[in-house]
């Protein structure tokens, strides 16, 4: 399903190179749930990115379900985010003062689908995460644990080959934290494929795998 | 994304918003109501001076003695004594002026008049029955002077409805009452219906009697102050004016056109160069108001500027859930647009409070053109595009990381 032959990065910015992955190879097959750890600066967020298609790496090749991705245009890259990725951002990244249900419904807007399906999806998404008592509450109204369940739902709503998660717990309270993780470990029980990022080793035991990166290069990879 | 749901996302945006979206429509707000007011009250104004010239006949001539002066100026009235009474029978009775309907020699002058215990200054006008037609007046009750009142030097009076309010009360009956002009006693035949006017000249507030006994007993000249022509259509007027002019010359023996002793002008000369400076000066004052819609323009666009970077993390969070550049683009645009564009209406209501208002305190003429307001309404959904766009673009560049990083 993802396949990273030889991905680099090279920042450049104000003449100053900075190499944020160095030569990163893996494979990750359907189904699979990966932890991705590593301490800060080590590009595991530069290869999240990547992974998402947010960036394009300045060397190397990224298949995403067969299709080379790393050389397609802005326009391209967002209908492959829209399709193929659903994200879970450490800080949610909600849309402010709108309500759970238009923010599940968003991306299916932005793929076109009629705003009666959309809105069906998008109630039975928020009921899988336990939230169909707060489908019309604004955004800021919702606990941290809450809000990182509407952007659960948000990321399954397309269907996406993959789900990546950038430190999903990193702001919710231990507790909430909890109740995130058995979320993943249900979804990932369903046969969906999750990459997390996460510097908790705790967290991380909640994946099948767990791939270590320092210094821009791939320490270890190993399978729990 | 389809363009109705963007639409309706921009407008909740706005709404949540109020303050930000308010100060940014009040730019426009002014521009468009200040020009739908100007546009309003110009073409108010020129409609009212094509009125006029309806009502003061498009056909019509004035010769007046004196040099040829710049245009629109007369010396004052008795000043010149070069037209008489003559002059005015033989251009009506020639053979070589062909162009014309009816000729009126008119003689004014202010008298005192006295009715009853009321005393006034008024306008005297001596006249021949062809007054009535040439000048469109019509006689409200009785009857207007008669060429047999003027052949008899007859003491009979012709009254405008103000100066019968002015002497005998409003609406009072007054044929068959006696006047005295400068002491002389004179018998009321008729009333004019009102004409509308003011000032000076108001034909509303004019005694009218034969232009004989006017010469003869109350002024004492031998002269007119004025020969009125009506020309037979208003597409022969210029024909009119040369005939009239060559005749006048012959007759009072003048080789070079350029020392003549009268002129000749119409109505709708005049007429035509006041509304012509009307008409500059709307153009000005439109150009004023342009520049306001431009500083409006940049506000809009100084608003969307900061929006764009207060919403930086949402434009990435939408570019990272599948926004294209174009989604976002037309998002900005949208939202510029609705500023700009419900601005316009708000202004244009304004506008239109303002030149009603105007019209009512100052009397002054507005119209209401179908034109200004569509051309206001297309002028404000321009400025949003135009102000929008580079904000949209803008947003539409940001990268999706950069984006959702800026905190």
């Amino acid at each position: 399903m993802i396949k990273m032959r030889h991905i680099g990065k090279t920042y450049a910015q104000d003449g100053v190179k900075t190499v944020a992955l160095k030569d990163v190879s893996f494979e990750v097959s359907s189904g699979e749930f990966v932890a991705i750890m590593g301490p800060s600066g080590s590009g595991k967020s530069t290869l999240m990115h990547i992974l998402g298609a947010l960036d394009t790496p300045t060397s190397g090749q990224y298949f995403l379900d067969n299709e080379d991705i790393s050389k397609l245009d802005d326009d391209q890259l967002a209908d492959i985010r829209n399709q193929k990725i659903g994200f879970v951002f450490q800080s949610f990244n909600l849309l402010p003062r709108t309500t759970a249900l238009k923010n599940v419904m968003l991306p299916m807007a932005y793929a076109g689908i009629s705003e009666g399906e959309r809105r069906a999806k998008a109630l039975q998404l928020l009921d899988e995460v336990g939230l169909s008592d707060r489908t019309e509450h604004l955004s800021n109204q919702l606990s941290g644990g809450q809000q990182q369940r509407v952007a659960i739902a948000r990321a399954l709503s397309m269907d996406p080959k993959i789900i990546l998660a950038d430190e999903p717990t990193g702001n919710i309270a231990t507790t909430q934290a909890k109740e995130i993780m058995e979320i993943f470990s249900k979804l990932h029980r369903q046969g969906r494929t999750i990459i997390m990022i996460t510097h908790e080793e705790d967290i991380a035991r909640h994946a099948k795998r767990v791939i270590v990166i320092r210094d821009g290069l791939i320490t270890e990879d190993k399978k729990l | 994304m389809k363009l109705l749901e963007i639409v309706k996302e921009s407008f909740i945006t706005l709404r949540l918003n109020k303050m930000r979206t308010g100060l940014a429509a009040l730019g426009i707000i002014i521009g468009i109501g200040s020009v739908i007011a100007l546009i309003s009250i110009g073409q108010g104004s020129q409609f009212a001076i094509e009125t006029q010239i309806q009502s003061l006949g498009a056909n019509l001539l004035t010769i007046n003695p004196g040099a040829v002066r710049s245009a629109g100026v007369r010396e004052a009235p008795g000043s010149n004594t070069t037209l008489t009474l003559a002059d005015a029978m033989s251009i009506k009775n020639s053979t070589t002026i062909t162009t014309i309907n009816s000729v009126s020699p008119e003689f004014s002058r202010r008298f005192q008049v006295i009715a009853g215990g009321n005393n006034s200054n008024t306008q005297i006008t001596g006249v021949y029955p062809e007054y009535a037609t040439i000048h469109k007046i019509t006689i409200d009750s009785g009857s207007f002077i008669t060429l047999r009142d003027v052949d008899s030097l007859g003491r009979v009076a012709v009254l405008g409805p103000t100066t019968v309010t002015n002497l005998f009360g409003e609406g009072a009956a007054v044929i068959g009452q006696t006047i005295k002009i400068n002491k002389q006693s004179f018998r009321i035949i008729g009333v004019t219906k009102a004409k509308g006017g003011s000032g000076f000249n108001n034909p509303d507030d004019t005694i009218y009697i034969p232009l004989s006994t006017m010469q003869k007993q109350l002024a004492g000249v031998d002269y007119v102050s004025s020969i009125a022509v009506e020309a037979k259509s208003p597409d022969v007027m210029t024909d009119a004016q040369n005939e009239i002019g060559y005749f006048l010359l012959g007759r009072h023996k003048i080789t070079d056109p350029a020392k003549a002793d009268f002129t000749i002008m119409s109505q709708s000369d005049i007429l035509n160069t006041v509304s012509q400076v009307i008409g500059t000066f709307t153009t000005l004052l439109g150009g004023i108001t342009a520049i306001s819609l431009l500083v409006g323009g940049i506000g809009i666009m100084n608003i969307m500027l900061v929006t764009v970077t207060e919403r930086t993390r949402e434009i990435g969070l939408r570019k990272a859930l599948g926004a294209k550049k174009f989604t976002i683009i037309t998002q900005f645009l949208v939202e510029s647009v609705i500023l700009t564009f419900v601005g316009g209406i708000i202004g244009m209501l304004f506008g239109i409070g303002i030149s009603l208002l105007l019209s009512k305190i100052l009397s002054f003429p507005s119209a209401l053109s179908l034109v200004s307001i569509i051309l206001a309404m297309g002028v404000s959904g321009l400025i949003g595009i135009i102000f929008g766009w580079y904000p949209a673009q803008r947003a539409a560049r940001l990268q999706p990381i950069e984006a959702l990083r800026w905190e």
